[in-house]
């Protein structure tokens, strides 16, 4: 093959919105060709769909793309191939069954029949293994593969294809440590054989190991631009974080009871062996709200599953008021209910409700058994309809119909209709997880006023969020969660976002 | 000696002859399903089929022209399914259903309007049917042949071809067809548009060639039986093939132990060894075929986020 030169490319005042949510806002970026540039920002910054616009995924509001100066249109993902652009996504696109040298050539076959092709892409295959130092088997069937050497498949089969711009969305996100440095060392092979590379991360410490220029994205902005050797981790965080206006939330001091949740050695080991909570200890007293800040994907969500019951834990134990669960006597959601410990999921849409039913089922999702709801094997349609208009008045939830279907409410409707079932059973134990996303921002005052009302009432909540903000104006304790442990505990008065970000992006276990 | 090989040879033809318009509808579904379109409407397609393929041959006085007939009703109700269920995102299975409601009331409907036979069309002579090649009696007409062609030709283009490996890809992924910058709904339509020539003749072989005209729900379920088949085979040409000679000697035994006095049993009910392909059928699907491993996305409409 010729030694191809990349083009520079540039993103020129993009924007993109889906439905109300604004996901991308004039952001202009230049990526140097020969180099890796970083974009690096928090969950739902809009990295991703910045370069899913790049690659011909998406299509943009308004802006441009160029290539070489030139705005070219990227209207497929074939019009980015044909420019040299080639993506490795987060979720690998790649077929199971399918042996490696079929994935690779997937689209590129060289002609009708696939015996030409496949031994064409064997020698290729061969050369790339040599001059890239990606070795894999190409007759492997990529089910059988780990999850690294399926990476190195995706950025063969991107190479394959000519592509001389390789955009990667969160590399490591499903990499071991040992794996992401070998990944890097193939970053910096390629950009010694002059491929361009863009590295999306939330991680802080990637950029700093492998970039030589970063953008940093907020809610939708780019909001600096760095040479990586004139910065650091700690400005990048702040960055990253931004010194956005902190909710201020009028609350008095907590008033700690007794301990009603406690977990010890809690731990959690999926099918395929990865350690998704390791050792986990936290206590959770009366009168209490504790925040657990975190990067997405470090295991917060798993926590909050399994003090839920939804999955059980694979050690350690976890006490609820007297019962006492481990891995063998494991507790189910029902059960946790019973026992007052009460659950608003992250995911509202999916395990909060059911999208499809009416707002007054939604309200009783979970304790529909019960009187006076159900009498004599039948649910009473009337109590049922009293008891939503009740919470609808209480939680100020619009439009006040019961009969609607729990999907035509707004986000934040919808949340204070899910917290206002869950917080009317007076529980002792409150679990939330991301109280407030996709929650407008009047919604939010209201929520966050909702549980400190159930704290100083006696409950014990645990918050679970990616915006630090909101741990920071509601938490009376901060625990930061950071690969699956919790990494440090904070007090809200002495924390600050350039701390608990570090902390979070792993940059400092303390 | 000459015996038991003529008996054999008998039972062989009898169950190549049953076999094959399940052969031909098994390779057809195949297609559809490798491509991540289930296709419950293989029966009405064949049964659509089969009534035109008597209907112009009985009219044009030609076999082949009925053939053609077949081909293009079995291909305006693929395209039917592909349009709902391609295009317009529809339930797969809900669309199937449809077609099949569609075929069996549609052929009656006309059947009586056209002929005035109660949906039976005029009994088929001489040129109007497809005759046996080669051995006279044996009924191995054309299609038989191509039935057999089908499965070696099916299995090539599945696994040798560019089509072939893209057509498994939108089964498994079809995201990650598009990523490749392929076109998933364009492979559909493909896959979905095989499937209906290869039930269009299915449907011809029934009225046309096995049979001397067309008779309301003369399918009988063998569509059914063909899909089972694919199920059977784990959406491989080869064991689908296989499975379908199985019902296709089961079949072949009914035939045979029709008005047969059984030592110590009597005479065989006939309803029950008719039932006897559905029954076992109904056995394997209960679990006796291990994990059933269909493409992936099959039954799943591609949405693509914008």
């Amino acid at each position: 093959m010729q030694a191809l030169t990349s083009a520079t490319i540039e993103l020129c005042d993009i924007e993109k919105s889906f439905g109300s949510v604004q996901a991308v806002r004039g952001v202009s970026l230049r990526i140097a060709a020969g180099a890796i540039t970083g974009i690096v920002g928090e969950n739902g910054a809009g990295k991703s769909t910045l370069m899913s616009i790049l690659y011909g995924l998406y299509r943009a509001d308004s802006g441009d793309v160029r290539v070489d100066g030139r705005p070219v249109e990227m209207a497929s993902p074939r019009d980015a191939i044909a420019h040299g652009i080639g993506m490795v996504h987060q979720h690998f696109m790649l077929i199971d069954s399918f042996t490696v040298l079929e994935n690779m050539i997937l689209g590129a076959e060289g002609g009708p029949l696939l015996a030409g092709g496949l031994a064409a892409a064997r020698t290729e295959l061969a050369r790339l293994a040599r001059e890239y130092g990606l070795s894999i088997d190409p007759d492997a069937r990529v089910a059988d593969l780990s999850v690294g050497e399926q990476q190195r498949v995706e950025i063969l089969k991107v190479l394959f294809r000519g592509a001389r711009i390789l955009i990667l969305d969160e590399p490591s996100a499903v990499l071991t440590p040992q794996e992401t440095d070998r990944l890097f060392r193939i970053l910096r092979t390629l950009k010694e054989r002059g491929v361009t590379v863009v590295l999306i991360t939330h991680k802080l410490r990637e950029i700093m190991a492998v970039t030589d220029h970063v953008y940093v994205m907020r809610q939708g902005r780019v909001v600096a631009e760095r040479r990586t050797a004139d910065t650091d981790s700690e400005e990048l965080a702040e960055l990253m974080v931004g010194r956005k206006v902190r909710l201020d939330l009028d609350k008095a001091l907590p008033r700690h009871g007794k301990v009603v949740l406690r977990a010890e050695q809690l731990s959690l080991v999926d099918e395929r062996g990865v350690r998704l909570l390791d050792d986990v200890a936290l206590e959770l007293r009366a009168g209490e709200i504790v925040g657990i800040a975190g990067v997405t994907g470090n295991g917060q969500s798993e926590l909050l599953q399994v003090l839920a019951g939804i999955r059980p834990p694979s050690g350690g134990r976890l006490t609820v008021g007297e019962r006492v669960f481990d891995a063998r006597h494991h507790g189910s959601p029902a059960e946790m209910r019973t026992l007052g410990l009460a659950h608003v999921p992250e995911d509202r849409l999916r395990q909060g409700m059911v999208a499809a039913f009416e707002a007054s089922e939604t309200s009783i999702l979970g304790y529909q058994d019960e009187p006076p709801f159900t009498r004599h094997y039948l649910l009473d349609g009337s109590a049922v309809g009293a008891h939503c208009s009740d919470l609808m008045e209480r939680f100020d939830v619009r439009p006040r119909s019961p009969g609607l279907r729990s999907s035509h409410f707004s986000g934040g409707n919808q949340q204070k209709l899910v917290l206002a079932r869950e917080i009317a059973r007076r529980p002792r134990v409150l679990l939330v997880g991301q109280p407030t996303r996709g929650v407008d921002i009047g919604a939010i005052e209201f929520i966050h006023h909702e549980l400190v009302r159930a704290r100083d009432a006696g409950c014990a909540v645990l918050v679970v969020s990616v915006e630090l903000d909101e741990i920071l104006s509601l938490a009376d304790r901060i625990l930061v969660m950071f690969a699956g442990r919790i990494v440090g505990e904070v007090e809200p008065g002495r924390a600050d976002e350039r701390t608990l970000g570090l902390m979070m992006a792993g940059a400092q276990a303390a | 000696m000459d015996e038991v090989f003529s008996f054999v040879f008998l039972m062989l033809a009898s169950t190549l002859r049953v076999a094959t318009p399940l052969v031909l509808c098994a390779m057809g579904g195949l297609f559809s399903e490798k491509g991540g379109i289930v296709d419950v409407g293989l029966e009405g397609k064949m049964l659509m089929a089969a009534f035109f393929a008597a209907a112009t041959a009985s009219v044009t006085g030609s076999a082949w022209a009925g053939v053609a007939a077949a081909v293009l009703a079995a291909e305006a109700l693929a395209l039917l399914h592909g349009l709902a269920c391609i295009t317009y995102r529809g339930n797969q299975v809900v669309s199937g259903v449809a077609i099949n409601i569609v075929a069996a009331g549609l052929t009656i409907v006309l059947g009586a309007a056209w002929f005035a036979r109660g949906g039976q069309t005029p009994p088929l002579v001489g040129d109007e049917r497809l005759l046996p090649l080669f051995l006279p009696g044996a009924g191995d007409n054309v299609l038989v042949y191509a039935a057999l062609l089908s499965v070696p030709v099916t299995w090539w283009i599945i696994a040798r071809t560019r089509f072939g490996l893209r057509l498994r890809a939108v089964g498994e992924m079809p995201l990650a067809v598009d990523a490749a910058g392929l076109s998933v709904a364009w492979l559909r339509y493909r896959a979905v548009l095989l499937c209906g020539l290869l039930a269009g003749l299915a449907g011809a072989y029934l009225s046309i060639g096995q049979n001397a005209g067309f008779s309301r729900d003369m399918t009988a379920g063998q569509g059914f039986i063909a899909l089972a088949a694919i199920i059977f085979g784990k959406w491989r040409p080869w064991p689908a093939f296989g499975a379908c000679l199985v019902f296709g000697l089961l079949d072949a035994i009914a035939i045979r132990l029709q008005g047969v006095r059984l030592p110590g049993v009597g005479e065989v009910p006939v309803q029950l060894v008719q039932a006897m392909p559905y029954l076992l059928a109904m056995f394997l699907l209960a679990g006796f075929i291990g994990r059933a491993v269909a493409p992936r996305a099959a039954g799943v409409p591609y949405v693509k986020e914008h």
